[in-house]
């Protein structure tokens, strides 16, 4: 396996292709040009097909549109894009409809700065549209997670029927970084034999819609589709443990902050304190139980949240910890990235409140 | 070899296809030429990238003694393809050396065009970056490709190939030798010398029999 450089953006749209994405509809907004341009490109190519759609919110109903037929389909944007997306993410959650958007994530409210940020942790993670409805969160932290999981989404868009959000912070979509393209094993799939691609033999027609007039035919759908959740609660849940073994002080961080907190955590254990890191991979669903469990730990002291917002996974921390251990938080918000001395400081602080 | 020798024109113009590293190397050459007493001025035309610009080290630049023209910073993030009025300065300053930062691909390049006749008076180099470790230019047939692309938007001819193969923070003496396998076989097929081979310094003991053009890495991601 030959080791390559790639930016981001363009790994996440190759990696899309290689997982059998054949439809992607998008609309440009920097910081994630790369992935429709590269789509142009190449999507073609793999005998799939491009558009660049009039706007955002078309493009998301291209999705619904390509996934209602059966085919795996993506569309990707940005903070103010995905905002507009987020009526079609409703819609397919409601239809059953397996697609994969992509956030990659910059400065708001608003149309905010074109620099990254992770603002729309709360959008993401407790659903941007209306209803009750969930989807997988994935936060890739560097270029190759980028690439697994972005191929990994489809997989779990299929299996659930449901959409699947790839939450990329700015950088993500912008560095450049080695990875290596990986033999994937797909997830045993069922057929999609809900989809509207022509009646052939059937018997009846796939109807998809998400109009259910009627209250009491309403609520049991919305309960069949809570048992999804459930199960997408269960199964998908996932994060990273870096320095955790001996660590009294955890600092909470996902994406690419989860990076500075690590060389935060590495220049704090030269200063004598055990610094680990937490760094969640699902964002939803959220590894609440891990992380109650090393509230838990005696050794653990207190924890530190680290964003580029304001305090929003932060939300999830608290519930996790509660009253164990004291949470404190670090952040920078609108394009700002925090320094790795910035996180240093601040976890120095939360530090001298327990010693 | 010093870094006036081995680049002696007055303006080198840094092009190449997306992400070969055409911003570390022109960060570099602009802090070597200034480190050996000349007046350097370091030009970021990247109007394709929204991060990772050779902006960002202005203070870097400027302590050295480089002076950066870039975007004003009330533009620097305004994703416009705005260029610096400022450059005019330095193309036509005879007593400057200027090193231009290019954006990627033909598309980046562009902005040369409009530049063309003013550039065509003076003493240049253009030159273009061969990195091996980036799929969509790995061969030398595509590396190629774009090279001449990249010729027919602005108009004028490449005169030098510069091998900045890498890997990032996994890049290994034989990564920068492959690079320059490839970086040799472009230069075959279009007859533009290879100037040199761009690689951490901390390599140098290892690729002594290569042409070097020692470097740090300047463009660093915030934890690094």
């Amino acid at each position: 396996m030959k080791r390559e450089i790639w930016k981001g953006s363009e790994a996440i749209a190759e990696a899309a292709i290689r997982a059998g994405c054949r439809c992607f509809f998008g609309y440009p907004i920097t910081p994630q040009n790369e992935i429709p341009e590269y789509m142009s490109l190449h999507m073609p190519q793999s005998g799939g097909v491009f558009v660049q759609a009039e706007s955002e919110l078309a493009a998301v109903n291209m999705v619904y549109g390509a996934a209602a037929s059966g085919v795996r389909a993506m569309t990707s944007s940005s903070s103010p894009g995905v905002s507009l997306k987020q009526e079609g993410i409703s819609y397919m959650a409601a239809c059953q409809l397996p697609a994969v958007v992509v956030n990659v994530m910059r400065g708001g409210p608003g149309l905010g700065s074109i620099q990254p940020a992770q603002g729309d942790y709360f959008q993401a993670t407790r659903g941007g549209g209306n209803g009750d409805y969930r989807t997988v969160v994935l936060a890739p932290a560097n270029i190759q997670e980028a690439v697994d999981l972005t191929q990994e989404a489809f997989d779990i868009a299929d299996q659930y029927r449901n959409p699947v959000v790839v939450l990329a912070d700015g950088l993500i979509g912008q560095m450049m970084e080695p990875i290596v393209w990986k033999e994937r094993t797909p997830r045993a799939l069922p057929e999609k034999t809900w989809a509207a691609c022509g009646r052939g033999d059937r018997d009846h027609n796939n109807f998809i819609t998400s109009l259910l007039i009627d209250a009491p035919a309403c609520e049991a759908h919305n309960l069949e589709l809570h048992k999804k959740v459930l199960e997408m609660e269960k199964n998908e849940c996932r994060w990273e443990e870096i320095l955790m073994d001996d660590a009294e002080l955890v600092l909470v961080a996902y994406g690419t902050p989860s990076r500075v907190a690590q060389t935060a955590a590495e220049n704090l254990r030269k200063q004598g304190i055990k610094a680990g890191v937490f760094r969640p991979v699902t964002v939803w669903p959220y590894p609440y139980a891990r992380l109650r469990e090393i509230a838990g730990l005696d050794r653990v002291k207190s924890f530190l949240t680290v964003e580029m917002s304001l305090g929003q996974m932060l939300d999830d921390v608290n519930l996790a910890v509660g009253e164990r251990k004291p949470v404190k938080f670090y952040g920078r918000c609108g394009g700002a990235i925090p320094h790795v001395s910035e996180v240093e400081r601040a976890a120095l602080e939360a530090w001298k409140e327990v010693k | 070899m010093t870094a006036l020798e081995r680049f002696p024109h007055r303006l080198t113009l840094v092009t190449g296809h997306y992400g070969t590293g055409k911003t570390e190397f022109s960060v570099n050459l602009a802090l070597a030429l200034a480190g050996e007493g000349a007046r350097v001025a370091l030009a970021d035309l990247d109007i394709v990238n929204p991060y990772f610009r050779s902006r960002e080290r202005r203070e870097l630049l400027e302590a050295a003694g480089v002076r950066l023209v870039a975007t004003p910073q009330a533009l620097a993030d305004a994703d416009v393809p705005a260029l610096p009025a400022e450059l005019h300065a330095v193309l036509e300053d005879r007593a400057v050396r200027g090193v231009l930062d290019i954006g990627g691909d033909p598309s980046g390049a562009r902005v040369l065009a409009r530049y063309r006749p003013k550039i065509l008076k003076e003493d240049y180099q253009l030159l273009y970056v061969v990195n091996a470790a980036r799929p969509e230019v790995r061969t030398a047939e595509r590396s190629t490709e774009v090279l001449r692309a990249i010729e027919a938007v602005t108009g004028l001819r490449c005169t030098g190939l510069v091998n900045n193969t890498h890997l990032c923070h996994e890049t290994a003496p034989e990564t920068v030798r492959e690079g320059g396998a490839l970086a040799e076989e472009v230069s075959r097929i279009t007859g533009v010398p290879l100037i040199c081979h761009a690689a951490e310094a901390r390599f140098q003991d290892r690729l002594r029999d290569l042409e070097l053009f020692p470097m740090e890495i300047r463009m660093k991601k915030p934890w690094e």
